[in-house]
């Protein structure tokens, strides 16, 4: 049964306040890195990706350069070009609504457009999705950064498992047919294989090869519930 | 960082993002690029899930955020809400790392 789109757009509500606690931990990492409040909340609204942003800061924490915390935050940002190509059929737009569609195209709006089998469903769900997303992830990273100090460490409250826990339940419909669980369990591993031989970002572009292996070795409609299931939208 | 740069991480950002969706823009693609793109979504997604779980300064670590991703593969095999999944997730790794 597919979700209504009243259901989505509570899907989409319930996903940026959750994505909003971990604002909230991005502004506590960008304060402790030395990044001033105006400077944190800017990134946020400006360069609005989750990962990039953590990983940025990560490696200005840690003594690096201004140039490698960028290089960093883009190499992880290369996933942002697979996701344009998979929200290709999702997002019949007009020139300057991708415009302002790339903005807002992140991991979860991505995952909530494209986890819908209707494609007008999808489109409301990627609007939804990113503006909630924006807008929770922004008064977070705010929050944080503001009242760091009084915070303290975000992993302490659990919040560096929200991002696995959320990537998982928004993975979930794409497990429904066989196809979508070989190249969700191929992905997987080619990720995981790379992450101690390259530098972070790589893993996750290269485990787009699990979709083309996918579409290669798995047959349309000889899989195993492959038909009944119907896993392509 | 400087604004400067700061601005630059921006720009670049953007680029990554609006790159996928101007290139292909309208146009219908092959049937076979076509289903590529349809699984996609599973293979980054899925590497997703296990990289940011066990992920640390680009080594393999097991850490409590294991004992979250248990607790979210649970609550979404029982067809839990979203915020559901989240906050077993958060409370189960926080509790974990209280006796690590």
């Amino acid at each position: 049964m597919s979700p209504t789109p009243h259901e989505v757009r509570r899907a989409a509500v319930l996903l940026g306040a959750a994505v909003g606690l971990v604002g909230i931990s991005f502004g506590v990492v960008a304060s402790a890195a030395g990044l001033s409040l105006p400077m944190a909340c800017a990134m946020s609204v400006f360069v609005f990706t989750g990962a990039s942003q953590f990983a940025a800061v990560g490696v200005l924490a840690s003594g690096g350069s201004s140039l490698a915390a960028i290089g960093s935050g883009l190499l992880l940002g290369t996933r942002h070009i697979a996701y344009g190509l998979a929200l290709h059929r999702v997002l019949p737009l007009d020139r300057w609504r991708r415009l302002l569609a790339a903005q807002l195209l992140i991991d979860e709006s991505t995952a909530m457009a494209t986890a819908q089998p209707d494609p007008r469903v999808g489109t409301g769900a990627f609007w939804w999705t990113g503006a909630s997303v924006f807008v929770c992830w922004n008064a977070g990273t705010a929050a944080g950064a503001a009242f760091g100090d009084a915070i303290g460490d975000p992993s302490t409250y659990g919040l560096d498992a929200v991002f696995p826990a959320a990537f998982l339940a928004l993975l979930a419909p794409h497990l429904r047919g066989h196809p979508g669980r070989v190249a969700a369990a191929l992905g997987a591993a080619i990720g995981l294989a790379l992450v101690p031989l390259t530098p972070a970002g790589v893993p996750v572009v290269a485990a787009s090869a699990g979709a083309l292996l996918t579409a290669i070795l798995v047959g349309r409609n000889d899989a195993p519930g492959a038909s009944s299931t119907a896993p392509e939208r | 960082m400087s604004w400067a740069a700061l601005g630059a991480f921006a720009a670049g950002s953007y680029a990554l993002k609006a790159a996928g969706l101007v290139v292909i823009g309208r146009r219908a693609l092959p049937s076979g690029v076509d289903r590529v793109l349809a699984l996609l979504p599973a293979a980054l997604f899925g590497a997703l899930v296990l990289i940011s779980t066990f992920e640390l300064d680009e080594a393999l670590v097991v850490d409590p955020r294991v004992v979250g991703l248990l607790a979210a593969a649970v609550a979404v095999w029982r067809r839990a809400g979203f915020m559901v999944v989240i906050v077993a997730a958060a409370t189960t790794t926080a509790a974990a790392r209280a006796v690590w």
